[in-house]
């Protein structure tokens, strides 16, 4: 059994999917990185504590990574044989496997929250909302392609050194990897880290505007809590999409989930549905996301937050 | 400019989704809807077209039905749609549905093909990069600002921590988010001129595909099971009387986080 795992270098780490993958991968057998990015002692050491025993590193300067990581990728399995290739659900992560699959023609298994090895690879994901859970069985030939959600396996580290690791020359693909990256803007954020905060404090297009979104990061301030987005606010601009919670985002099970003018779109309730007390607020009776709540409160959030806030005051 | 690009009808979200208990497949009612997603990619189509005189030709793979999301998008202002829709696609998987579009996109000719980032009813999220791939072009995805520059085009792309400025020569493949553009609401005079824009009806023979490709047959991924998940209990819900928050403190104290 040969599995790869596909990791991006974020800020001098290894991507935190990498490491969730990894910690699985190690379970089927020998398990190597295809690593893209600047390249630094530091991931590869987190790499190999989680169970890589050969990283190799493509750096891609400024070029967009997709075409030419997904050709250089399809090159490395092709040598070095593969069964199974796991993917986290980044941007850079669904760039290249997309265009890894197309390239290599094998088909993907998206959305996974549990990945199987039982002669053929399957998967289990959730739909519409996290009500149905659907196994989806790889048919064809090996290898096979599986996206996976975050937090759909703990990163645990198995205690190995720091592993072997071997350049991968930048493939020559002319026009299909000519797009280049000519500026970086990096948003700067404050408060506990959204995956493993206690408590969680959600916003969503409700909320009304960027400038309004002051409302939200008032209350989780109070409450020591991680701030957390729905996709249209990410989309909208108002905040980064390391806030995003949802299928294409974090998951996140805090103690407690608060969110306001959260709609409770399918997508991100199988991003929180398993949070422990789950309040919302929203002015819409009808909005799905008071099928989940413990507490939902049908009214103005722009008037119960403020008020909550205030109250939360030296407490 | 000959933008292509693609959309999707889907079932109308606001209604509860069917999955049919022997094909697993989600059961596809006559009127679908321009997925929601979808309206973004047909505004910034129609906004780099408006620049150069450009053409805007819509590509979906679906049963057709009564076309009514097609003619969502054609009221907003698209020129003619090629409809991908053949029985012995029914089963098939991204995959499929990317090799069926890019070949069609490309029997067509374009050169930029617009999408959205992901479906809301399928959300496989990697349909853009496997048409891109398959046609062998740059892709700009995560895009939430677009413009034309000199041969090519330049995006504002969502990044983890903010946002990059990416730029790829044309012909390109770009993916939008719903954040990228205001998409424009269809005038009547839209709505009627709809009616007469030209629909190709294609299948996939036409497009050179054997029936061992496609549908159920040509997927290299099967549906084993469904089984549904325990739901969670429904809890209080109350109107606000100016004192709901005190609820929710009651609730936080309960869970001890104050």
């Amino acid at each position: 059994m040969t599995t790869w795992v596909f990791s991006e270098e974020i800020d001098g780490h290894a991507s935190a999917s990498a490491l969730e993958l990894l910690t699985k991968a190690r379970t089927f057998g020998d398990t190597s990185v295809f690593h893209v990015g600047a390249g630094s002692d530091a991931a590869y050491a987190e790499l190999g504590a989680h169970g890589a025993t050969m990283v190799y590193h493509l750096a891609t300067g400024d070029r967009l990574p997709g075409a030419p990581a997904a050709a250089a990728f399809a090159t490395l399995t092709e040598e070095h044989g593969a069964e199974l290739i796991m993917f986290g659900m980044g941007n850079t992560d669904r760039d290249v496997a997309g265009r890894l699959s197309a390239r290599i023609g094998k088909p993907i298994l998206g959305n996974a929250v549990d990945v199987r090895v039982d002669g053929a690879v399957s998967v289990t994901s959730e739909i519409l909302g996290g009500t149905q859970a659907v196994v989806t069985e790889s048919s064809g030939s090996a290898p096979a392609l599986v996206l996976v959600r975050s937090k759909a396996f703990p990163a645990e580290p198995s205690g190995e050194g720091v592993p072997e690791t071997t350049p991968v020359p930048m493939p020559d693909l002319s026009h299909a990897g000519s797009a280049v990256i000519t500026e970086s803007h990096v948003e700067e954020s404050e408060g506990p880290d959204l995956e493993v905060a206690g408590v969680v404090v959600a916003g969503g297009r409700g909320v009304g505007s960027a400038e309004k979104w002051a409302v939200v990061e008032g209350l989780a301030s109070q409450l020591d809590a991680a701030v957390g987005a729905t996709r249209a606010v990410v989309d909208a601009g108002w905040v980064p999409s390391r806030l995003q919670i949802g299928q294409t985002g974090k998951t996140v099970k805090p103690a407690v989930y608060i969110c306001a003018g959260v709609s409770g779109a399918m997508q991100h309730l199988v991003g929180m549905k398993d949070s422990g007390t789950i309040i919302a607020i929203n002015k819409d009776a009808e909005a799905p996301i008071f099928a989940v709540a413990d507490l939902g409160i049908v009214g103005d959030l722009h008037a119960v937050v403020p008020k909550l806030t205030e109250a939360l005051q030296g407490r | 400019m000959r933008i292509a690009v693609c959309v999707k009808q889907i079932p109308d979200p606001a209604t509860p989704y069917n999955l049919d208990p022997e094909t697993h497949r989600v059961v596809r009612p006559n009127d679908q809807v321009l997925d929601d997603t979808d309206r973004f990619g047909v505004e910034v189509g129609l906004q780099l077209a408006a620049g150069d005189d450009g053409s805007v030709t819509l590509f979906s793979m679906s049963p057709s039905g009564s076309l009514q999301g097609i003619r969502q998008a054609l009221a907003m202002g698209a020129d003619k749609a090629v409809i991908i829709d053949d029985a012995a696609l029914a089963g098939s998987d991204a995959l499929t549905t990317s090799r069926i579009l890019a070949a069609a996109i490309e029997r067509e000719g374009f050169d930029l093909v617009v999408a959205g980032t992901e479906s809301t009813d399928g959300s496989s999220g990697v349909v853009p990069q496997q048409i891109a791939e398959l046609l062998d072009v740059p892709s700009l995805t995560f895009a939430r600002k677009v413009e034309i520059v000199d041969g090519g085009i330049r995006v504002e792309q969502q990044t983890a921590g903010g946002y990059d400025v990416a730029e790829a020569p044309l012909p390109a493949l770009l993916a939008v988010t719903s954040g990228v553009v205001e998409p424009r609401y269809p005038t009547f005079k839209g709505i009627m001129q709809a009616k007469k824009k030209p629909i190709d009806m294609v299948t996939a023979a036409d497009l050179g595909f054997a029936a061992d490709q496609i549908g159920d047959a040509g997927a290299g991924q099967k549906i084993t099971s469904v089984t549904a998940v325990p739901a969670r209990e429904a809890g209080e819900i109350v109107e606000d009387d100016g004192e709901a928050y005190l609820k929710i403190v009651a609730l936080l104290e309960q869970a001890k986080v104050i």
